[in-house]
């Protein structure tokens, strides 16, 4: 095919792909149903293979839908479905429009090294020691993680300005939406990495993609051997370059009638820059020349496969020691472990299987998660914790739990997660109003949803609250409430391993229907 | 006697009607009439809450009688939980779409709801149902929950609580109606009119750490009083309040107080909840303040029984 709608199909499949990924991760409302966000989510490669290592189910099956795409096409997944590729494209397009300079790519040598060393670190990685490099490297997490750390508040600073005004006319159809940052720290990774990509793709188009995303690396070991390719006739061919020129991924040597495959990311830019109508994309003719097969390079595409779908068992494998709770802690109001988010099963679950994509901590509707710095350790950074003075969970909400691409959060039931125990309450009666103060509060109590915290007598009039784990299911709203500083009175302390809270019991009241006024 | 009582009230009230189908403007009618019974308190039990306050507001002269043409009116229902409406955690949506209609009826320009919840706000407009039945009344139903919509106020001669932020819709509207629903309340014993002013202001946490119940009797101190108080008693939860875990914590008690009074307004409900006033502190501060009178048998209480 030489057709020039293959590249404006592209640009408008992409650009689609692109503004949904956008809305989803604009979405401060939480308007979108979870539905069609999991199906958007369903063919993004990393967090599909880590749901399928954890469910099996052929509809979590989205990666092998990649892998066959590019096993059938190459790398197309790159220009089409990668939200991080799009916005690359894009970006490279606004940096030839500042300097023309910044659209002349030329052929270049691939960074074979590099990439092939990266991915394996990933494996190896992910495999012997937990998704670290995972989390930092997966095209659609860090794409998530721009939206979430630098698009979201601009939207919503753009909502208030409009908010604003509309108020000023008395209408209050958009609401003003509090800007809440993270930590600061939290921010180092995804400044860094945007830094980087933005530089990189303004000026080199997809240097990024092909030297340092294990992903593309991945797609371009498969695409070696896919089907239908980029091909330049060599009778037609006059040599220009201008496929070269244009080649945002570097990969056509016009000179030997090349096209580095491994490299390639079907853009179809080169079919519609060639003057001579040379190029074209299609199935890969057979009368081939290369004869020699490149053994290490085949093994290493079989390891990797065997890596990728040996990793359930051998991250099964790891698991297996389950996280015990330390008894140690004699520490007084420390948390012994972070709270992770409901859904998550056990900390070291959860820590496992989230790739930090902060899809969760965008659609939160109470900002209760923020990113993770040390509460996880290290492999946990940028994942998602509970942080009770920021917020509290929702007792009605299971958005998170729905949303989750990887299955780091299973889906629960809202009366599952009403009975799910993520953390459980302490009580500090020395910081506590009440005792201090001998004046009213019972903010806490006020606000759980389970009446696990309770009032019971005090001195004189006053009630003290007091606390049943056995209903506690760990929302922190006791803590969120607590207007004590710089120490809470009452905190949740998470838990290793969630449990299943009991059900709070209610007595009918023995208040009887009034027949008469009583006064 | 009491049911002869009531056969003469009932026929007042029916003559009442009458004279409104009558003449047209029946709210006119009373406030023009010199020497009305003017009552401090309206209480009615056994109807619906929308027929209890058709009833209950037509004995003061209709709501007319407090709202002027033309003006900006508050509805401050509680909106605080994010619960469903026969749990009784939030006041009574179709009370509140009935407030709203007869606010809009008699005159008036525009009509506001909002709360600073507890729980999600989103959640809690919509789940409440009041979100949905004040808007389909004609109501502007605004958000209550970032802090850019609040401004510092003096609460002069506030004991603890000097100074607060409160919603800018309270400081611009014309009039303001406050609608509490009765309940439980775990620290304070009973939530209901004074208490409910903790959804007008931004920092609750102060208050709850500097004297609650001092600061709630303070806060009535503040110039912008209501001009209504539509107490929601028809259900009461009665335990676990004031959020309640369940059904069993209500008690259906079909009931309604009004009152421009809401020291008098919050002694009624006491009654209502079985508490004894006394242990409900900030009545009996607010009382001593002058803030209104908690001693009911020195009332003119109108009770009505549908």
């Amino acid at each position: 095919m030489k057709s020039p709608f293959l590249r404006r199909f592209r640009i408008l499949f992409s650009a689609l792909v692109l503004i949904c990924f956008f809305i989803v991760f604009a979405d401060f409302r939480q308007i979108i149903p979870a539905k069609y966000i999991n199906i958007l989510l369903s063919l993004q490669f990393v967090p599909s293979v880590i749901k399928f290592i954890d469910l099996g189910t052929l509809a979590s099956a989205g990666f092998a839908a990649v892998l066959i795409l590019t096993l059938l096409s190459g790398r197309t997944y790159c220009s089409f479905l990668c939200p991080l590729g799009i916005g690359q494209d894009l970006n490279s397009r606004i940096g030839g429009r500042i300097r023309k300079k910044f659209r002349r790519y030329g052929y270049k040598r691939p960074f074979t090294v590099i990439r092939h060393t990266l991915l394996a670190a990933t494996l190896t990685v992910a495999i012997v020691w937990g998704i670290y490099l995972v989390i930092l490297l997966d095209p659609y997490s860090i794409f998530g993680r721009f939206m979430t750390f630098f698009a979201r508040p601009v939207i919503i600073l753009g909502n208030n300005f409009l908010s604003n005004i509309l108020g000023k006319f008395d209408v209050y159809t958009l609401s003003h939406v509090p800007v809440t940052g993270y930590q600061l720290l939290s921010y180092s990774i995804p400044v860094f990495f945007l830094l980087l990509i933005f530089a990189l793709s303004l000026t080199k188009g997809r240097l990024y993609c092909n030297m340092i995303c294990p992903v593309g690396t991945l797609l371009g070991l498969l695409s070696r051997v896919s089907i239908l390719r980029i091909k330049i006739d060599e009778s037609i061919c006059s040599k220009c370059g201008m496929c070269s020129i244009r080649c945002k991924s570097s990969c056509i040597d016009f000179l030997q009638h090349k096209v580095d495959v491994s490299r390639c990311v079907n853009c179809f830019n080169c079919i519609n820059v060639c003057p001579d109508k040379a190029i074209s994309y299609g199935i890969v003719s057979i009368k081939k020349k290369e004869v020699k097969t490149d053994t290490a390079k085949r093994k290493f595409i079989a390891t990797s496969l065997a890596l990728v779908f040996g990793l359930p068992f051998a991250a099964r494998a790891q698991d297996k020691k389950a996280p015990v709770p330390t008894k140690t802690s004699t520490v007084k109001e420390n948390k012994t472990f972070p709270v992770c988010p409901p859904g998550g099963v056990s900390i070291e679950d959860f820590n496992a299987d989230c790739t930090a994509c902060s899809l969760c901590i965008s659609a939160c509707p109470n900002n209760v998660l923020q990113p993770a710095l040390m509460q996880y350790g290290v492999r946990g950074m940028m994942q998602p914790v509970m942080d009770y003075h920021k917020s509290f969970c929702t007792y009605n909400c299971t958005l998170c739990t729905e949303i989750c691409p990887t299955n780091a959060l299973h889906p629960l039931a809202l009366e599952a997660k009403k009975l799910t125990r993520i953390g459980k309450v302490n009580f500090i009666k020395d910081n506590c109003i009440v005792k201090t103060e001998k004046t009213a509060c019972g903010a806490c109590s006020e606000a759980c949803p389970t009446k696990a915290v309770y009032m019971v007598p005090y001195e004189g009039n006053l009630l003290i609250p007091e606390t049943n784990v056995e209903i506690c299911i760990g929302c922190g709203h006791c803590e969120y409430a607590c207007p004590t500083t710089p120490y809470k009175a009452i905190y949740v302390d998470g838990v290793a391993v969630h449990e299943a809270a009991k059900k709070p019991e209610n007595k009918e009241s023995e208040k009887a229907i009034p027949v008469d006024f009583p006064f | 006697m009491k049911r002869r009582d009531f056969l003469k009230r009932s026929a007042g009230a029916g003559l009442a009607a009458g004279a409104t189908f009558g003449i047209g403007r029946y709210d006119r009618l009373w406030t023009d009439v010199p020497g009305r019974a003017k009552y401090d308190m309206v209480a009615i039990m056994g109807g619906t809450p929308n027929a209890m306050f058709d009833l209950g507001i037509q004995e003061l002269g209709g709501i007319g009688a407090f709202i002027q043409k033309g003006q900006k009116v508050l509805v401050k229902p509680n909106i605080g939980w994010d619960v469903l409406p026969e749990l009784a955690a939030n006041t009574n949506p179709s009370l509140v779409k009935r407030i709203i209609e007869h606010c809009l009826k008699a005159g008036a320009k525009e009509v506001y709801v909002f709360d600073h919840t507890c729980d999600n706000w989103v959640n809690c407009y919509k789940n409440s149902g009041i979100e949905k039945a004040a808007k389909d009344a004609g109501a502007k139903v605004v958000p209550g929950n970032s802090e850019k919509y609040y401004q510092e106020v003096e609460i002069p001669g506030g004991m603890r609580l000097k100074s607060t932020k409160v919603h800018e819709l309270l400081l611009e509207s014309d009039v303001f109606i406050n609608v509490p629903v009765l309940k439980d309340h775990n620290s304070t014993r009973m939530t209901c009119c004074l208490k409910n002013m903790m959804g007008v202001v931004w920092d609750r946490g102060y208050w709850h750490s500097n004297d609650l119940n001092q600061c709630i009797a303070d806060y009535a101190l503040f110039e912008k009083k209501p001009a209504l108080n539509i107490i929601d008693c028809y259900n009461v939860m009665v335990k676990h309040g004031p959020q309640g875990v369940s059904k069993e914590d209500v008690v259906q008690m079909k009931s309604m107080i009004i009152t421009t009074d809401w020291v008098a307004g919050d002694a009624a409900s006491a009654k209502m909840l079985g508490v004894d006033t006394e242990k409900i502190e900030y009545i009996p501060i607010a009382h001593k303040m002058g803030l209104g009178n908690m001693n009911l048998d020195t009332l003119n209480i109108r009770r009505i029984k549908m």
